[in-house]
C-alpha cells in the first residue's frame, strides 16, 4: 500500500506535538568546572578531573549558567523558582564520565511560560500559543565516534573513540507541553517556534544557537488522534533534527509514518527515531516501550539553588525586547520593505542600524549605508560589520554631513574607506584627504564657462533644447572640479547659464 | 622518640633536638619493624616522604616560620587523592591508579609542611567496620594481632597506635574514624560536615562522608584538625566560616559547668560489660571536674541504623557507578571485541568486592522508581527527625555522650559473614553523620573482661567543633592522672621492641 499524502493524513487525522529543545550556553567555563567551552578544539584538551569524573573529584555550579537559564525562563514567560536542585540521572554510557548526568527533575529551575508564534497561511496570519512546562539546567555528555560499522552507529563498530570536551558543557532543556490544535500547520508551527525560540536564546545572547554545531538541538514528539478524539496516540520521539528545515520535514514524515500504520490498523512503537538529513526519513532507535528507569535523586554534591527574588528582578529588567516583536515595530517605525527587512537580519545589521538611529540618523540612509558599501567592505575583507573599524556614531556623523550637503554620496564613499582603514572619525577624515564639496558657485561657474567653450557644439545642442545632452557637460564638469562639487547645483547652474531653466 | 606525643616531636623540631628527617626515618624504621604484623599500610613512600622532611628542615633552617605540624610525619587513609601516589581506596578495581591531582586536604597538609608517609589500608571504599573488606587484605589490631581495628579506617588507627605514626587522617561516614578509634586506644575525630573538604576524597555516601584526624593525645588531633580544616570552593557543601578554635579548647580543657548528655537511647542493652563500665566511669570523672550531667531522648535514634543503610547504599550505587574501565583503573574482559557494557560489566564483577557489590545492589534497589519514596523518601525522613531530636538534646547540654562502640575489638573473621551484627557495631556513631554534626572518640580505659580498649564518645553541634575537644582534655587529664601512664603503654609490645 502507498504511503498516504500529508493531505490524506490531515483529512483523517490530528497531529499532537510535544518539542524538547536543548540549548548548549555560551558560557565560557564549563557546568560544574572550570574548563573552556570553545567548539572544535582538539579532543579531550577540555579537560580536568571534574569532568573526566576521576575519584574524588566534586562538581561546582557555574553562576553564570544559573544566570543564563533565569534569564531564558524570563524571555519565555516562566515561573522562577526559589528552590531547585538538581538531582542525579542514572544510567551507564561510555561517552558520560560519572554514568550518571547532573541534570533537575521534579524540582525544575523555571516552569509555566509560553511563547507565541506566527505563521503565514493562506487563510492570513495565525497566531498559536506553545505552552512551556519547564525550562532546567544539565550538563552535556561526551561525544563517541564510531569506527567501522555502518552509518557511524556503535553497532557493528570496530572500535568507538571517546571525546569529553563537550562531558559538562552547561546545557538548558526546554521542554514544551503537548501542543494540540494545530492541525495541518504542525510542521510550520514547529519550526516557526524552533525559529523563535533560536532568536530570543540569540537576542539573549546565552547561546550561540547554531543548530548545525549542535548548540541548539531539538527533539520532536509526535502522535496523531483520529479528528475530534480526546485520546492521545502513541508518540515517537524523533532526535537529530538538526535544521529548521528538519523539524519541520522530521514531523511532516513522521506524520505521515505513523498514519500510514494507523490506516493499516497497525500500532505505533513508542520509541526513539534518529532522524536522516539525506532521506527526510527517521530510522528506529532505542524502544522505549520499557522505560528506562534513571534512578533519580538529589545530587549529595551540590546545594538547592536559591535565586534572590531580588535578583531575579534585575534579570528581568535586563531583557531585550523580545526579538519578533521588536522587528515588527521597527518595519513599521521604518517603513522598511519586507525584502529589505530580510535583508537586515541575514546580513545581522539591525542592531547595528538601530543604534545608527538612535543616534539621529535617518532609518533609511542609516540602513543603505551598513547593508551596502559597509557590508560590502566587510564582505570583501570576510569579516563581519561589526568587526569593522567604523561605528553607529561614525555612520550617524556621516550621514548628518551628507544631508548638510557638506559630502555628496561619493565623497562621503572615501570617508568610509577613510575610517574603516583608522583615519579617524569622519570629521578627521574630510579634514586630514581634504575632501569637500566645491560649493563656492564662482568656481562651478568657472568651471562651466570652461566646458562649455570646450564642447561647444554639445552646448549648442542643450541650449536648443535637447536636455539629455546635459549628462555630458555635467559629468566634465565633475571631473573638472575632482568630483568635489555637488552635481545637483553643477546641472542647475548649468542649465541656467545655457538658459533652459 | 616515636613514643612522644604529635606536639612533643614539634617542640623538639622547634627547639632543633632533632630533624624531620630524623623523625621520618625513624618512623619508617618503625613501619619496616611492625607493619609485617600489623599491615597498616598499603603504600609507604619512604623517598617521597623523606624529601618532603628534607625540604621543612632546609626551610627551618633558613629561619622561616613553619606552621606548628610542619615536619611532623603522618599516615594517610588511602580514600584521598595524593598526585603521584597510588590511591586504591583499598579496591582492586583502582589497583595502581596514581591520581593526577592532590585533594585537598593533602593540599592543606603539604602547605602546612606535614610529612606524608603513605596510605593506609581500609575497607574498600570505607564501606565497613573492620578494614576485613579491604582488597588487598585486612590491617590487624596492635593490640591484639588476632583482632580487626575496626574501620573503615582501621590502617590509619592502627598505624597511629602502633607508633607507626603519630598523626593519621581517616573518614568518617558512619563512625569510620571513631570506632576504630576506639578500638586501638587512640583519639579520632569526625569534624562536622562541611568543615573539612571533601574534594579528593574519594567519595562513598557524599552527603556523609568526612574527612578528620587521628592522634594519640586530644592535643596531637587538635592541631591536625586545625591544619585539615577550612572552606574550599572546590566543595560546594564545604562551609564557608572560620575553623572553630579547637587547639585554644584542647589547650583549656575545662569542663566546670559544661552540661553533659547522656543519650538515654545508646547504653545498656546491647553494650558489652566492661565498655559500658567504663563509660560510666567516665562520667563520674566528669562530674567530679564540675559539668553537669543530665540525660537526653532521643527515640527516633532507633531507626538510625535503618535510615542509614537505605541513604549510604543510595548514594554508593550512582557514586561508584564512575569506576567501568573506560578512563582509569581496572579493566577486564576486553577481547574478542566485547562491547563496552560487556567490558564494563566484567570490570565491576571482578573489581568490587562483596561487601561493594552489596551495597550497590540495596542502592540501587532503594533508588528504584516504585521503591523510591518508600526507601530512599522515608530514610530522609528519619533523617530528618534525627536532627530534631539532636536539636532538642542540645537546648539541654552543651555536649552528649556515648560509648563510641558497643564492644571492644572482635576477632577478624568473627563477623564476616553476619553483617547485619557487623553493621550494628556502628549504632552508637550514625546518628552524627545523619546529622551533619560533629563527634570525638577518646579512650576510656579498658574493658575487664578482654582487657582491650574502650571509646568514649562525644558529640556537639554543627561547627561547635571545639567542644568536643573542651570536653575531651578535661576527661582524658583526668583519666591519665587516675592511670598513671597513657593506655597505649598497656599495649603488648610489637616486633620485639616498644
Amino acid at each position: 500500500m502507498a504511503l498516504p499524502t500529508y493531505e490524506e493524513v490531515i483529512a483523517k487525522w490530528d497531529p499532537v506535538l510535544g518539542l524538547e529543545v536543548h540549548v548548549e550556553l555560551n558560557t565560557h567555563s564549563k557546568m560544574f568546572c572550570s574548563c573552556a567551552t570553545e567548539f572544535g578544539a582538539e579532543p579531550n584538551t577540555q579537560t580536568c578531573p571534574v569532568c573526566l569524573a576521576l575519584p574524588g573529584a566534586l562538581p561546582v555550579v557555574n553562576e553564570k549558567a544559573i544566570e543564563s537559564t533565569i534569564l531564558i525562563g524570563l524571555a519565555l514567560n516562566c515561573k522562577i523558582a526559589p528552590y531547585s536542585r538538581f538531582a542525579r540521572k542514572n544510567y551507564f554510557y561510555p561517552d558520560m564520565p560519572k554514568n550518571f548526568q547532573i541534570s533537575q527533575y521534579d524540582e525544575p529551575i523555571c516552569f509555566d511560560g509560553f511563547v507565541d508564534v506566527e505563521i503565514e497561511t493562506e487563510e492570513g496570519t495565525k497566531q498559536f500559543r506553545i505552552e512551556i512546562e519547564r525550562v532546567h539546567m544539565e550538563e552535556d555528555t561526551g561525544k563517541s565516534l564510531h569506527v567501522g560499522g555502518a552509518t557511524g552507529r556503535i553497532h557493528g563498530a570496530d572500535y568507538s573513540l571517546l571525546d569529553y570536551n563537550r562531558a559538562g558543557i552547561p546545557l538548558v532543556e526546554i521542554v514544551t507541553k503537548i501542543v494540540p490544535g494545530t492541525g495541518k500547520y504542525a510542521p510550520e508551527v514547529a519550526k516557526s517556534y524552533v525559529a523563535e525560540l533560536r532568536d530570543i536564546l540569540r537576542g539573549l545572547k546565552v547561546s550561540d544557537v547554531k543548530m548545525e554545531q549542535g548548540s541548539l538541538r531539538c527533539d520532536a514528539n509526535v502522535s496523531l488522534k483520529p479528528i475530534g478524539s480526546d485520546v492521545l496516540g502513541t508518540r515517537s520521539e524523533t532526535k537529530n533534527v538538526n535544521s529548521l528545515r528538519s523539524v519541520e520535514r522530521a514531523i511532516r514524515g513522521e506524520m505521515i509514518r505513523h498514519a500510514e500504520l494507523l490506516n493499516d490498523g497497525k500500532k505505533v512503537k513508542q520509541e526513539t527515531r534518529h532522524f536522516q538529513e539525506d532521506t527526510g526519513l527517521t530510522r528506529s532507535g532505542r524502544s522505549k516501550e520499557q522505560a528506562e528507569d534513571y534512578r533519580y535523586f538529589p545530587d549529595p554534591d551540590l546545594v538547592p539553588v536559591t535565586p534572590a527574588a531580588a535578583w531575579i528582578e534585575e534579570l528581568r529588567a535586563t531583557l531585550p525586547e523580545r526579538p519578533s516583536l521588536r522587528r515588527k515595530r521597527i518595519k513599521e517605525e521604518w517603513n522598511v520593505p519586507d525584502k529589505e527587512m530580510e535583508a537586515m537580519i541575514n546580513a545581522d545589521v539591525l542592531d547595528i542600524v538601530e543604534e545608527t538611529v538612535l543616534l539621529g540618523a535617518d532609518p533609511t540612509k542609516a540602513r543603505t549605508w551598513w547593508l551596502g558599501e559597509i557590508s560590502r567592505i566587510a564582505n570583501d575583507k570576510n569579516v563581519g560589520v561589526a568587526d569593522l573599524a567604523i561605528t553607529p556614531a561614525d555612520v550617524a556623523e556621516l550621514v548628518a554631513l551628507v544631508a548638510a550637503g557638506e559630502l555628496t554620496d561619493k565623497l562621503a564613499r572615501q570617508v568610509v574607506e577613510g575610517v574603516i582603514a583608522g583615519e579617524g572619525k569622519p570629521s578627521e577624515v574630510v579634514a586630514k584627504r581634504g575632501i569637500k564639496v566645491v560649493n563656492d558657485d564662482g568656481a562651478l561657474m568657472a568651471a562651466i564657462e570652461k566646458v562649455c567653450a570646450e564642447q561647444a557644439e554639445t552646448a549648442e545642442k542643450v541650449r536648443g533644447g535637447h536636455l539629455p545632452a546635459a549628462g555630458a557637460l555635467i559629468g566634465a564638469v565633475m571631473k573638472e572640479t575632482k568630483g568635489q562639487a555637488d552635481a545637483a547645483r553643477v546641472r542647475e547652474l548649468l542649465l541656467g547659464h545655457l538658459g533652459v531653466s | 622518640m616515636i613514643r612522644k606525643t604529635a606536639a612533643q616531636m614539634a617542640d623538639a623540631l622547634a627547639k632543633g633536638e632533632t630533624t624531620s628527617v630524623e623523625l621520618t626515618q625513624a618512623h619508617l624504621d618503625r613501619i619496616t619493624a611492625v607493619d609485617g604484623q600489623v599491615k597498616a599500610f598499603l603504600h609507604v613512600d619512604a623517598e617521597g616522604a623523606l624529601a618532603q622532611a628534607k625540604s621543612v628542615d632546609t626551610r627551618r633552617k633558613s629561619g622561616e616560620k613553619l606552621s606548628p605540624l610542619a615536619g611532623i610525619p603522618l599516615a594517610l587513609k588511602d580514600v584521598l587523592a595524593q598526585k603521584g601516589v597510588p590511591t586504591t581506596a583499598g579496591s582492586k578495581i583502582l589497583e595502581g591508579w596514581c591520581p593526577p591531582y592532590d585533594s585537598t586536604v593533602v593540599s592543606k597538609l603539604k602547605d602546612a609542611g606535614v610529612v606524608i608517609m603513605g596510605k593506609t589500608n581500609m575497607d574498600e571504599f570505607a564501606m565497613g567496620s573492620s578494614t576485613e573488606n579491604s582488597g588487598y587484605g585486612p590491617t590487624f589490631n596492635p593490640w591484639d594481632l588476632t583482632r580487626t581495628p575496626g574501620g573503615s579506617s582501621g590502617g590509619s588507627a592502627a598505624a597511629v597506635s602502633s607508633f607507626e605514626a603519630p598523626l593519621a587522617i581517616g573518614s568518617d561516614t558512619g563512625g569510620s574514624i571513631r570506632q576504630p578509634a576506639a578500638l586501638t586506644g587512640i583519639v579520632g575525630v569526625r569534624p562536622t560536615y562541611g568543615a573539612v573538604s571533601r574534594f579528593g576524597l574519594i567519595a562513598y555516601s557524599s552527603s556523609l562522608d568526612q574527612a578528620g584526624p587521628f592522634g594519640r593525645t586530644v592535643l596531637d588531633t587538635a592541631l591536625l584538625h586545625e591544619v585539615m580544616a577550612g572552606h574550599d570552593p572546590k566543595d560546594a557543601t564545604s562551609i564557608n566560616a572560620p575553623v572553630p578554635a579547637v587547639v585554644a579548647a584542647a589547650k583549656s580543657g575545662d569542663v566546670k559547668g559544661m552540661k553533659i548528655g547522656v543519650i538515654k537511647q545508646l547504653q545498656g542493652e546491647g553494650y558489652q560489660k566492661g565498655v559500658q563500665a567504663r563509660f560510666d566511669e567516665s562520667l563520674k570523672e566528669l562530674a567530679s571536674l564540675g559539668a553537669e550531667i543530665v540525660e537526653v531522648d532521643c527515640p527516633s535514634f532507633e531507626y538510625a541504623l535503618a535510615a542509614y543503610y537505605l541513604i549510604a547504599p543510595s548514594e554508593c550505587s550512582s557514586n561508584l557507578a564512575r569506576f567501568d574501565a573506560m578512563r582509569y583503573g581496572l579493566r577486564t574482559g576486553d577481547v574478542n571485541g566485547a562491547s563496552a557494557e560487556a567490558v564494563m560489566s566484567a570490570t565491576r564483577d571482578a573489581g568490587f568486592g562483596r561487601e561493594v557489590k552489596r551495597r550497590i545492589i540495596l542502592g540501587t534497589y532503594a533508588l528504584s522508581s516504585g521503591y523510591y519514596d518508600a526507601y530512599y523518601g522515608s530514610a530522609q525522613k528519619i533523617r530528618t527527625l534525627i536532627i530534631q531530636d539532636y536539636a532538642k538534646a542540645f537546648t539541654k547540654a552543651d555536649v552528649l555522650v556515648s560509648p563510641t562502640a558497643p564492644t571492644t575489638a572482635y576477632k577478624i573473621g568473627e563477623k564476616v559473614d553476619d553483617p547485619m551484627a557487623m553493621y550494628l557495631g556502628d549504632v552508637a556513631t550514625i546518628p552524627v553523620n545523619l546529622a551533619g554534626i560533629c563527634g570525638m572518640s577518646l579512650p576510656a580505659g579498658l574493658a575487664e573482661e578482654d582487657n582491650l580498649p574502650v571509646g568514649f564518645q562525644i558529640m556537639a553541634p554543627a561547627m561547635q567543633d571545639h567542644r568536643l575537644y573542651q570536653a575531651g582534655a578535661a576527661l582524658e587529664a583526668a583519666l591519665l592522672s587516675k592511670w598513671g601512664a597513657p593506655i597505649l603503654d598497656k599495649a603488648p609490645a610489637l616486633g620485639g621492641s616498644k
